[in-house]
């Protein structure tokens, strides 16, 4: 027990990496399976495989983070990570409101087109043609 | 040949709507009166039906804009000349309705025209203060917008002709339409006459832009109208000669 802590204490970066390449994957692979049962579309599925794969490539890549922080001039790397999710999550955000309004207007244009469709056929209905 | 159609849109107005379709069939003769059910829980379409509307059945809720442009869609697809919105509230009082007719055909012909609270005499029903506020903000930017004086810029009283018809048909606002409505005209270069109504206290149901919805309607109106100024104009009236 006193090991596992010993050996974390020491090598943290070792450990923060492990945790962060393994939620990479697992979330790789949890869009990749929703995708296979058809849970999730392709098209919406692409923004978070750009975002796991993002994780993934800060996991393997060590200093990269850090490089990436620095020269944008954020003194801690954590402080970038931040910005980045939340960057992350306002585009997947404003996707989805687009999303949204595609589909009420599409909605509406149904909506519309069925309403039409029954009056023409009530009156269809109502005065058969002349044989 | 002309052809005249009355748009009644009505959200749960079982207790007013069959007055009102039988006033338009008794005050403006000349026109079909097609009731527009945008999903009301109670007996709308059948009493409009009842009382000698065309109906058409929102299948659910498709809000103010969208029932009314399915009326105009209707208005297209089966020939209509001229097309009236009446509220299915009450509101409108359908004597006016011909007046407005006589409006559109007055020298120089314009596409529409509406009904405004706020022309010459001013009795009837009187809007509440903050209301009238904003009324006369949306009126004096419309004025602004249009180059053209306009009283009562949301007005939801109008008569379009054909073309009017025909852009309605194609492009309109799903909410609050009534501001954006008269600056897609102008877009177009489609002129707008104003005609002085009484407009009456409403008989039935209640508004859709009630209590702390105003903010939000001058909010989300206003910015429609300042996104629609950056829009190109959809030049479909190419040549007015």
């Amino acid at each position: 027990m006193s090991a596992i802590v010993l050996a974390v204490a020491k090598a943290p970066p070792t450990y923060q990496r492990v945790a962060v390449i393994a939620i990479a994957v697992l979330v790789l692979a949890l869009v990749v399976e929703l995708v296979r049962r058809r849970r999730l579309m392709e098209r919406y599925a692409l923004l978070w495989l750009l975002a796991a794969s993002g994780l993934f490539v800060l996991g393997v890549w060590q200093g990269l983070l850090t490089t990436l922080a620095t020269d944008v001039g954020i003194r801690s790397a954590p402080n970038a990570l931040f910005a980045l999710g939340f960057a992350f999550v306002v585009a997947l955000l404003l996707s989805l409101t687009l999303v949204i309004s595609r589909l009420s207007d599409q909605n509406k244009q149904l909506a519309q087109r069925l309403a039409l469709l029954a009056n023409r056929l009530e009156e269809l209905e109502r005065e058969p043609p002349e044989p | 040949m002309s052809r005249y159609l009355a748009i009644v849109p009505a959200l749960n107005e079982a207790g007013s709507i069959a007055q009102i379709v039988s006033e338009i069939l008794l005050h403006a003769e000349e026109f079909d009166v097609l009731v527009v059910d945008d999903g009301s829980d109670d007996d709308t379409a059948a009493i409009a039906a009842a009382a000698g509307a065309r109906v058409l059945s929102m299948p659910f809720n498709v809000g103010i804009g969208g029932a009314v442009q399915c009326g105009y869609l209707y208005a297209r697809d089966n020939g209509y000349t001229v097309a009236v919105q009446v509220d299915g509230d009450g509101q409108h009082d359908p004597r006016d309705i011909r007046r407005l007719l006589a409006a559109l055909a007055e020298d120089p012909p314009v596409e529409m025209a509406t009904g405004s609270r706020f022309l010459g005499a001013q009795d009837g029903y009187r809007p509440s203060r903050p209301r009238r506020a904003g009324i006369r903000v949306f009126a004096s930017l419309v004025s602004l917008i249009t180059g053209q004086p306009v009283t009562d810029a949301t007005s939801g009283f109008r008569m379009s002709a054909r073309r009017g018809i025909e852009l309605f048909a194609r492009d309109y606002p799903p909410d609050y339409p009534e501001v954006e409505a008269i600056l897609l005209l102008h877009a177009h270069r489609l002129r707008v006459r104003e005609v002085a109504v009484t407009m009456r206290a409403r008989t039935s149901g209640r508004s859709a832009i009630a209590g702390g919805v105003q903010p939000y309607y001058m909010a989300k109106v206003l910015f429609a109208v300042f996104v629609g100024l950056l829009r190109r104009r959809p030049a479909l009236e190419r040549d007015e000669s």
